[in-house]
């Protein structure tokens, strides 16, 4: 089968199920933004883990701080993520529409919700785990890489998942204030929408964003199985 | 430079905000109270309809243990983008409808928001009753209760904490995604961002910002207050030396996460 190179749109295909031949069409565009939207949903994971294991930590060594965390971070998580986006810029000073405000405003959300669940992954280690790793001599800061921080691996990547799963929803909304990443999709399906729909671009967004979320997902799963042997070692209660 | 912008900027968006004229309709433009009350009353609509359909399965599941597979499949729904779903059922529904109403924008807006607010409190109404302990509701049973009466006196105020951590998580995103309907385009507060945006009139952008999370923050603590008030203190912790579980919008994500892995 031919397809013919479609330059406008418009003599394609409307119907929903012709999102591969769009693809198809405008492919290195569309990869562009796959890639950006991928980078923007993992990068500030990574810089929120990076940030809120100390944070997570205090919280948890000093317990007089575990309230005020939760209540700030709490606080930071209920503003909307389209309202975080446009209040950065002002806030820390970048020209209103920066390149950098979405990263930070997801990075803001990823801490948030991780501070949180460090401090919870470092509570669920046993106590009798902990002190056995005194009882054998180890130092406080060892214990804490080499017990504590591997035995919260399985609380701390369900947060990572849930972070990085909802970033990649929030980058899209990013995509409705110019920031080129695969919400464009929706922007030119909209656009390209009047008077009749023209679906190919809005399912094509949507099916990308819901893949990139799985293979995220499934990716922090595998690495979190390679990174905790013994789980698999013992029969599941 | 940068700094002083910035300064400049925070007084701008502060004079856009307390400018008495941009809360009153005009003949052009309307005005933050009108905005303000069109996306208070999108999303309480969509809460209510996700309510009705969230709270009773959810205690159903919770309660019967038959059907968990709905719980794990609305949480499938996380993973879609909002903005995508809101322009995809927009130029679906929105031709069929014409003349000078916004009729055929509310719709598709209010399918999505129902669709996204259905989860949390699904999944978190399931996971309130799941939790309660067998103890208790055998402690029930034995004192004679029937079926019905451990679901209404005993397992449903004790699952209070998480259904209503699952009904502010909804709050949250029906007004953050409320908020990006003004994209397709319909009234609301995200208009002043979107508007802002366009026209290049950051003040008003970011004034829309602040507006937006000032109303989610509202949402919020109203709720937080309703369920002090609603909550038992034998089981919200609150009074005890030994201090609750906080819940909030973190604690329902989370919840979620667990709930689906199960």
């Amino acid at each position: 089968m031919i397809i013919v190179a479609a330059d406008s749109p418009a003599s394609a295909s409307s119907s929903p199920w012709h999102f591969f031949g769009y693809f198809m069409d405008h492919r290195s565009e569309d990869l562009g933004w796959l890639w950006t939207h991928a980078w923007l949903s993992v990068v500030p994971v990574m810089v929120g883990l990076l940030i809120a294991l100390p944070l997570g930590w205090l919280s948890r060594r000093y317990g007089w701080l575990y309230p005020p965390m939760m209540s700030i971070t709490g606080l930071l998580y209920t503003i909307p993520s389209i309202a975080l986006f446009v209040l950065v810029p002002p806030l820390l000073g970048l020209s209103s529409l920066d390149p950098l405000q979405v990263p930070i405003a997801l990075t803001v959300y990823s801490v948030a919700l991780l501070v949180r669940v460090v401090a919870d992954g470092l509570a669920s280690v046993p106590d009798d785990v902990n002190q056995a790793a005194t009882a054998i001599g180890y130092t406080r800061a060892r214990r804490l890489f080499k017990v504590e921080l591997p035995v919260a691996v399985p609380v701390i990547a369900a947060g990572l998942r849930v972070a990085t799963v909802s970033n990649v929803s929030m980058v899209a909304i990013a995509g409705t204030i110019g920031m080129s990443n695969l919400g464009q999709l929706f922007q030119i399906g909209k656009d390209l929408s009047t008077p009749t729909a023209y679906y190919p671009p809005i399912v094509l967004g949507i099916v990308l964003c819901v893949l990139l979320a799985l293979v995220l997902d499934s990716i922090i799963l595998i690495l979190t199985r390679l990174a905790t042997p013994w789980r698999r070692a013992v029969p599941a209660r | 430079m940068a700094k002083g912008g910035a300064g400049q900027m925070i007084g701008q968006v502060f004079s856009w905000l307390t400018d008495s004229a941009h809360w009153q309709d005009t003949a052009l433009d309307t005005g933050i109270t009108t905005q303000l009350l069109a996306h208070i009353r999108f999303s309480l609509i969509a809460l209510g309809i996700a309510s009705a359909i969230g709270l009773p399965l959810g205690l159903y599941i919770g309660h019967t243990r038959r059907g968990t597979f709905l719980v794990a499949g609305a949480n499938a729904l996380r993973s879609l983008p909002s903005v995508g779903l809101l322009v995809l059922l927009t130029v679906m529904i929105a031709p069929h409808f014409h003349g000078r109403t916004d009729i055929g924008y509310v719709i598709p807006t209010e399918i999505v928001l129902v669709l996204l607010a259905v989860p949390p409190i699904l999944s978190n109404t399931y996971a309130g009753v799941d939790n309660v302990s067998p103890a208790v509701t055998d402690a029930a049973r034995g004192m004679g209760m029937r079926g019905r009466q451990v679901l209404f006196n005993v397992e449903l105020p004790c699952s209070l904490p998480l259904i209503f951590s699952g009904i502010r998580s909804a709050t949250l995103q029906v007004i953050a995604t409320a908020t990006i309907a003004s994209f397709v385009p319909l009234g609301g507060l995200g208009r002043f961002i979107y508007d802002g945006l366009q026209q290049q009139d950051y003040p008003q952008m970011i004034g829309g910002g602040v507006l937006v999370a000032g109303l989610a923050l509202a949402a919020d603590l109203l709720l937080a207050a309703i369920q002090r008030f609603a909550v038992s203190r034998g089981i919200s912790g609150r009074f005890s030396t030994k201090g609750g579980a906080p819940v909030g919008p973190i604690e329902a994500a989370l919840t979620r996460a667990e709930v689906e892995t199960v």
